[in-house]
């Protein structure tokens, strides 16, 4: 019954139900593109403010020692708005691989939150600062891109350098990011925080330190397939390649 | 390479004629303007019928890369009546790496694969078809994938029922009482397991259809992992029985055998949906109460399935169970929709008010 109302209602005025879509499409791409602007412009501010943060600890403090315990609320913060990067990619204004992205996200996620967050004594590993400074540029370069693109004003220089910075801060990244998780293991041994054991009413048993064991056996297979995609980019976007990928 | 259409013999003739009292006509001065128009009008006729007989008796079929658009083959003398299937054997043939099931054909690139039923007939637009060709990868039939993935959770589950020495510490498990939940979980375990192999080889009409061999990695893997996963912990010397104890149990015993059951006999129905044998329509509710969720869901097999596995998780009260149910209820209900939707398409007036899976609700 209702249905047929519906159609009849359709069919009645259909060319301004077609144009009262287009409006309402047009309406949703503006307010896509406006909050994707905003979003962009603010993580390339919140970024610039860690950099800026980061210089003048070093500067003022000449060691990296303490350096994160100065950034870390700011750090969190931007990383976890982040988070809507995934949302943007299931509601669809973004044109990306959910899985990718999720994979990007999560990582970082995990390693602000349940690594250098929760394990205090690795706050002021060396390799903390490797990941932290690689994390900056990259963001950096990479919101800045996303911002300029949507204004459709894009520099050649942040394009030259959204295809080529990753080259050498992704293999420095992934290095911290490891090197960080590997200084953390005594720690989580030792403590066997985060771990649940038999008996229990769940009837289910977690092991952290094993769970940060197969993370890290998991960078292998990840890794190279998301650097030699962007690599594959930046032959088709610098260098207008056509590379023919074959289908799944 | 291509062979063009030549006219046939009598077509020849039969313009010539009609060339020739045409001309003939003009030069005795045109006498009679009504004369020509019924003549033109007859050798009109005439070559309308002669179409009809100068239809293309065979077509040839090019078979192009669909990545590098290089000519593979040529397939000639292929008859109208001639199926995909035919040509794929022909295919094979020319290049034996390919065999058919690994074969896929597209009209257009990019656009879909072909079935395997399609006439060629049907696809032509001249006596020259040019179809893509995709290598598919190695491929198996469906039923190897579902022997394989559903063997492989009934002999691992009985491994661990075992307690084996080098999965559980030896000393613990000769110690440790087994709570009757532990014996009771195993039956519905390989009950549920059992049922899908017999099911699989004597009840589902899987049709010759194939599957990339990537499907049957994944599919075993994601059985026989979770399998691993659930099995230690419920076989686990230091299992901990459901906290409210028999109750608890018997309840979703007995809803897991009912679930077992109704999913068995949709499955019957599903298989043979008439007493004519074809799928005509859509499956009905029988004097079988456990068919009557037809009129109220268009997949009830796929609920059944999810009600087993929540009857399972509470039975056991084992997280990773549940973990399993959420994972399988996910994949169950985006086919269970792609399925309701092919429904709409096919039998409007028969599922228009039911849902897809979860009755008022998904």
């Amino acid at each position: 019954m209702a249905s047929s109302e519906d159609e009849g209602g359709n069919g009645g005025s259909s060319e301004a139900g077609e144009e009262k879509e287009t409006v309402k499409k047009r309406r949703l791409g503006f307010l896509a593109t406006a909050w994707l602007t905003f979003y962009n412009i603010a993580m390339t501010a919140g970024w610039l403010v860690l950099a800026v943060a980061m210089v003048r600890f070093y500067m003022e403090k000449g060691t990296h020692k303490g350096l994160y315990k100065s950034i870390q609320k700011t750090l969190k913060f931007f990383q976890t708005f982040a988070l809507l990067e995934i949302v943007h990619c299931i509601i669809g204004i973004v044109p990306t691989s959910v899985l990718v992205t999720g994979v990007q996200v999560s990582s970082r996620i995990f390693m602000v939150w349940l690594i250098t967050h929760s394990i205090k004594p690795i706050q002021n590993e060396d390799s903390v600062v490797l990941f932290l400074v690689a994390w900056t540029v990259t963001e950096i370069t990479r919101y800045s891109f996303y911002t300029f693109n949507l204004l459709n004003h894009l520099p050649y220089f942040i394009k030259w350098a959204r295809y080529n910075f990753f080259i050498i801060l992704y293999p420095v990244g992934v290095v911290g990011e490891l090197l960080t998780i590997y200084a953390a293991l005594p720690y989580v041994k030792k403590t066997g925080m985060f771990s649940l054991r038999l008996p229990n009413k769940y009837n289910v048993s977690f092991d952290y330190y094993y769970f940060l064991l197969i993370t890290m056996a998991s960078y292998i297979p990840l890794f190279p397939q998301l650097y030699f995609h962007m690599l594959r980019q930046r032959r088709k976007v610098l260098h207008g390649e056509v590379i023919v990928e074959k289908d799944d | 390479m291509f062979k063009r259409n030549k006219p046939s013999a009598t077509d020849r003739k039969r313009e010539l004629f009609a060339q020739g009292a045409t001309q003939s006509l003009l030069k005795n001065d045109i006498k009679n303007f009504h004369s020509l128009s019924q003549l033109v009008l007859s050798a009109g006729g005439l070559r309308k019928t002669a179409s009809k007989h100068s239809k293309t008796t065979h077509f040839e079929i090019e078979i192009l890369d669909a990545q590098t658009r290089k000519q593979i083959c040529i397939v000639d003398k292929v008859s109208p009546t001639s199926t995909l299937r035919d040509v794929k054997q022909k295919i094979h043939k020319a290049c034996p790496q390919w065999y058919p099931s690994r074969i896929g054909l597209q009209l257009e690139h990019g656009g879909p694969f072909l079935k395997d039923y399609v006439t060629i007939q049907s696809i032509a637009a001249s006596s020259i078809v040019t179809l893509y060709f995709t290598d598919l990868g190695q491929q198996v039939s469906w039923t190897t994938v579902f022997l394989a993935e559903y063997t492989g959770p009934l002999l691992i589950y009985l491994i661990f029922y075992m307690r084996l020495t080098y999965i559980y510490d030896a000393k613990e498990s000769s110690r440790r009482f087994r709570h009757p939940v532990v014996h009771l979980a195993c039956f519905c375990h390989c009950l549920h397991y059992a049922r899908y192999l017999l099911e699989t080889l004597f009840v589902h009409k899987l049709s010759g259809e194939h599957t990339p061999l990537k499907n049957l990695i994944k599919g075993c893997a994601f059985y026989w992992g979770f399998t691993c996963w659930i099995a230690y912990y419920i076989n686990h010397p230091q299992y901990t029985p459901p906290s409210f104890g028999n109750r608890q149990i018997t309840v979703s015993v007995l809803n897991f055998l009912i679930c077992e059951a109704g999913n068995h006999f949709i499955n019957v129905v599903l298989a043979h949906p008439n007493h004519t044998g074809h799928n005509a329509c859509f499956p009905s509710p029988s004097y079988n109460p456990f068919t009557w969720l037809f009129m109220f869901v268009s997949c009830p097999n796929y609920t059944y399935e999810i009600g087993s596995w929540i009857s399972f998780t509470i039975m056991t009260q084992t997280l990773p169970v549940g973990i399993f149910a959420l994972l399988l209820s996910i994949q169950m209900s985006l086919w269970a929709q792609k399925k309701h939707k092919v429904y709409l398409k096919k039998f409007d007036s028969y599922v228009h008010r039911k849902s897809a899976m979860i009755p008022f609700i998904l």
